[in-house]
């Protein structure tokens, strides 16, 4: 197993949307998608994920239907609204920022100064 | 999340609470499930790879719970899952919850009532439509609020500023309803009395301007409720009947609402009857502006009329009075004030003790709140483990804080509840309370919305308060730490500040019993003192005549037949006749003067004598000792010299000594030279503690008085005797009303003052004590739990009973010790004090001293029983294997 980083606080509900976005997913499968995404470089403890999962259906950025696996379990399966969507892309914007301000700050050199 | 979506899940969470966690409970065994499937793939048996995926998951019942919290709407559940746990800790210990919850129910309880009489006396006290706005005219240079009938009729007639003017008088008049005669108190209204005020009637109807057509033009009577209730059994067939006042016909045509008793808090009236049937109860002239008979004059504001308007506007018809009658009225000056107790004449006193005893019973609360806080922490420490314990298991500290508020809270809302109910019996008992027999005076106190509102307040508050306590101290906790080593070990001697509070609540508990112990031996005392008469075995019989319609030149005829009448009484002694008794509710006075004063003013009388009109019986049936000289006869009368007999300190001061004052004489205010011809001991005349007072007595024949007093000398049961009283007068004159008491009932009087205070200072000694007893409970109980493990060890070691407790408890102790003392010092320095109040007060008792001692000692014992228990039940194996 490759080094797995913990994720940021506050991190997971993006990974979380982005994973959904792909397709309707169960909870299980959304750890999958998540872990396949981020090359397994990305570590989530399993059952914090539905706490997680809960509140974004909650807030009304997915939603949840009963429906059968690829092996035949039933599951709860989730996917994006439309809210959900919007979110995501907003999320993703903030997140390009940011990254990019904290990639440019640590990047400087001392003549760039 | 808007509202209605939070309300729409709130309510699918209610109705389908059980169908959501079986669904998180499918979902995460979906998981699971889902998980052993790959695991099983790379090649995992079945079981071991369903074990795998249970570990990796994690801490099942508490994602569980995140979920249920996640999905929102789950408030209550939680609330009510605290509160269970909450009810199972408290159970567990019994002995700290009564403690605790009773604590808070005499606190909250002392603040509910405090709250109420306050809240009726001062902040609602009528529950008539825009009460805010209702003032009475008053005039503050001369603090009352007396006017003339053609005064209050301009003044009504001339200001802009009141809704409708109306006035009252009262008065106290005989009722005859053709059975049983009776003391009434009467209020005389205007016209406009009841519209003015906004008071429909409960039965028939009230009187209204429209039903004036000057003097005596409207014998109508209005019952209060009370009065129809109590004296008419609730007959509504007694509208349109007839009764008499003073002799006088009024027709009854309505019944008052049930909370309504008149404009006046304390005082509580029969009937009102218009103003302009005055004549039936007074001399005074309605139509001479100098007599200023009419009690009050009040109505409501207008609507947007500030009260430096309403004043403004007065004072303006104050100037008129002035131009218009400078003699009779003279420059007036005015202003408006509340009504319901008098102005500031008794508001003025009521407010500053009332607003005193709130803050007193605030303090109360606070410092209970304080002991309560220890007492938490104490078991926050025992508890210690336990919240580490959760703390490692995965609990959050949010969690472990607001299960310690719902106890908290839990503990305050019953304390509250009880001390409420409490409250609420000792109320009816207030309302109920007549002080003074003889007065219609009551202290309707009923506890409304804002009574319940408050008590709930201060529990919430008061359970947030002590709850806090122990906050920082659950923050701080490091679940590692405790879990290996045991106990918390911080702390030790930082808790001066607690300390210091402890012994200044100890010091007041003490000052408190002592001087009550005091107050009550005193106030025991006094009931067997010398009070220049014999109150053993005698009856009081008072009444005035004119409530049965005699006039002034009858009075002495008919005195003389009941006199004579009662003491042909079998088994009576002897009768005597007076205008007042000593001790009594009237006290008449005046000033009297050398014989050679010319100028008969204040200043140059000798003294302000108590003044009582006799029979030539009098002195033989009160018991009074006559010490030199004659007593009175029945020819000391109007064709006689005036003559009488005076008291030592009279002699002594008049005439500077008792042998000079026999034969000699001395003047009263209206200039009449009286000769002295006897003299009496000096006795209690006002109240029990004073000093000793002039006094003399007046041959009655002399100067004949309605107001009739008889004391009857006997002894047989006052029972019986009473009712053959009853029946004597009643043969002599039906519709005399009369009113008949043991000497000792009569004194009651003069006995209110020393009884509330000994009552107040119990009550205040109980809450003293209730303080110190949880305060020391809580210290006593806070420093064995931190210690427990070191008592173990010295128990270990071979320790002796004594050696413990002396360990575990002599701090304790030693506050106690040194509060005790302070506190009984401090009490005997305040029993100074308490002698001007209760007669014969003395902290120099034997009894008083070795009381209060031994109440503090119980008192420590009693706080301090649990915690001595559990510090000599310290078992050391089972500590040490623990820790």
């Amino acid at each position: 197993m490759p080094d797995q980083a913990q994720i940021l606080p506050g991190t997971l509900d993006l990974l979380i949307l982005k994973a959904v976005s792909l397709g309707p997913l169960h909870g299980y499968g959304v750890l999958l998608r998540i872990g396949q995404i981020s090359g397994q470089a990305l570590l989530i403890e399993q059952g914090a994920l539905y706490p997680a999962l809960f509140r974004l259906v909650r807030q009304g950025l997915l939603k949840a239907s009963w429906g059968t696996s690829e092996n035949n379990r039933r599951a709860k399966f989730y996917e994006l609204t439309v809210a959900g969507r919007k979110r995501l892309r907003e999320e993703t914007e903030g997140w390009n920022r940011l990254a990019a301000a904290i990639g440019s700050a640590l990047s400087a050199r001392p003549e760039e100064v | 999340m808007n509202l209605a979506s939070y309300m729409r899940s709130l309510a699918a969470k209610l109705l389908h609470r059980e169908q959501i966690a079986e669904e998180v409970d499918e979902e995460l065994r979906a998981h699971i499930q889902l998980r052993a499937d790959d695991l099983q793939r790379a090649g995992m048996a079945r079981s071991e790879a369903e074990r795998q995926a249970r570990i990796e998951f994690g801490g099942q019942e508490r994602f569980k719970e995140e979920c249920q919290e996640a999905l929102g709407g789950n408030f209550l559940e939680i609330a009510l899952n605290d509160l269970r746990y909450a009810v199972r800790m408290l159970r567990k210990t019994p002995g700290f919850t009564m403690a605790a919850i009773f604590t808070l129910a005499l606190a909250i309880g002392a603040n509910a009532v405090v709250f109420s009489v306050m809240n009726s006396f001062l902040l609602h006290p009528f529950k008539l439509p825009h009460a805010d706005r209702l003032y009475a005219v008053w005039r503050p240079d001369v603090r009352d609020a007396h006017e003339s009938y053609p005064d209050y009729l301009d003044l009504r007639d001339r200001n802009r500023s009141f809704e409708s003017l109306a006035a009252f008088n009262a008065t106290e008049a005989g009722m005859n309803t053709g059975k049983e005669p009776f003391d009434a108190w009467i209020m005389e209204g205007s016209g406009n009395y009841f519209d003015a005020l906004g008071v429909r009637p409960y039965l028939g109807r009230v009187f209204h301007a429209s039903d004036e057509h000057g003097p005596d033009s409207a014998p109508y009577i209005v019952l209060s409720y009370g009065c129809w209730h109590g004296r008419f059994h609730d007959d509504p067939a007694v509208i349109g009947s007839t009764i008499q006042l003073n002799k006088h016909p009024f027709t009854i045509i309505g019944v008052t609402q049930p909370g309504f008793h008149g404009t006046l808090v304390f005082f509580n009236v029969d009937g009102f009857v218009p103003l302009v049937n005055h004549a039936a109860f007074g001399q005074d002239d309605p139509s001479a502006r100098k007599d200023r008979w009419v009690f009050m004059a009040l109505g409501r504001l207008k609507e947007g009329v500030t009260t430096a308007q309403a004043t403004a506007d007065l004072n303006a018809i104050g100037s008129y009075f002035e131009k218009t009658y400078p003699k009779e009225d003279g420059r007036m000056r005015f202003t408006v004030a509340r009504p319901g107790l008098y102005g500031d004449y008794l508001g003025g006193p009521v407010t500053a003790f009332m607003t005193g005893l709130m803050l007193l019973s605030g303090l109360i609360l606070l410092a209970a709140c304080a002991n309560l806080g220890s007492l938490f922490a104490s078991r926050a420490a025992d508890r210690s483990r336990e919240v580490a314990l959760r703390l490692a298991l995965g609990s959050t500290r949010t969690r472990i804080l607001r299960g310690l508020f719902t106890e908290a809270v839990l503990i305050s809302l019953m304390g509250g509840a009880i001390g409420l109910l409490g409250s609420i019996v000792l109320l009816r008992a207030l309302s109920a309370w007549q002080p003074m027999p003889r007065f219609p005076v009551q202290m309707p106190v009923n506890p409304d919305g804002y009574v319940y509102a408050v008590a709930l307040l201060l529990s919430l508050v008061s359970g947030f308060l002590f709850g806090a306590v122990p906050v920082r101290q659950v923050l701080r906790t490091n679940p590692y730490e405790i879990v290996k080593l045991g106990g918390t070990r911080s702390g030790g001697r930082r808790l001066a500040a607690r300390d210091l509070l402890l012994v200044v609540q100890i010091a007041i508990c003490a000052v408190l019993v002592t001087a009550s112990l005091v107050a009550v031996r005193g106030l025991a005392r006094s009931l067997h003192n010398d009070f220049g008469f014999d109150p053993e075995n005698r009856i009081v019989v008072d009444t005035d005549l004119t409530m049965a319609g005699y006039s002034s030149d009858q009075v002495p005829a008919m005195q003389k037949r009941i006199q004579d009448a009662l003491a042909a009484i079998p088994g009576v002694e002897s009768v005597g006749l007076g205008d007042g008794v000593p001790l009594g509710e009237n006290q008449p006075d005046s000033n009297v003067f050398r014989e050679d004063t010319a100028n008969l003013i204040s200043a140059n009388a000798v003294a302000d004598a108590n003044r009582f009109d006799v029979s030539p019986e009098y002195l033989h049936a009160a018991g009074t000792n006559l010490l030199a000289g004659r007593g009175f006869t029945w020819h000391d009368d109007q064709h006689s010299p005036l003559v009488a007999i005076v008291n030592q300190e009279f002699a002594r001061r008049m005439f500077g000594s008792e042998a000079k004052a026999l034969g000699s004489f001395f003047k009263t205010q209206e200039g009449k030279r009286i000769q002295v011809v006897g003299i009496v001991e000096t006795g209690k005349y006002n109240s029990l503690p004073e000093d000793p007072h002039t006094a003399m007595f007046l041959p009655i024949l002399q100067r004949p008085s309605s107001s009739t007093w008889l004391i009857v000398h006997s002894d047989q049961d006052p029972q019986q005797l009473g009712a053959a009283i009853r029946s004597t007068l009643h043969n002599l004159d039906a519709a005399l009303p009369v009113s008949i008491r043991t000497r000792f009932q009569v004194m009651d009087f003069a006995f209110f003052g020393p009884r509330m205070a000994t009552i107040s200072l119990g009550v205040l000694g109980l809450m003293g004590a209730m303080l110190s007893i949880t305060g020391i409970f809580g210290m006593a109980a806070y420093s064995i739990s931190k210690r427990l493990k070191e008592l173990g060890i010295r128990v270990a070691l071979g320790a002796k009973r004594e050696e413990i407790l002396q360990a575990a408890l002599g701090r304790a102790f030693r506050l106690l010790m040194f509060g005790s003392v302070a506190g009984l010092l401090l009490g005997i320095l305040a029993s100074r004090v308490l002698a001007l109040i209760v007669y014969q007060a003395t902290p120099r008792d034997p009894l008083v001293l070795a009381g209060a001692v031994i109440a503090m000692l119980l008192l420590g014992l009693l706080a301090t029983w649990i915690p001595a228990q559990r510090a000599l039940h310290v078992d050391p194996v089972i500590l040490l294997r623990e820790e």
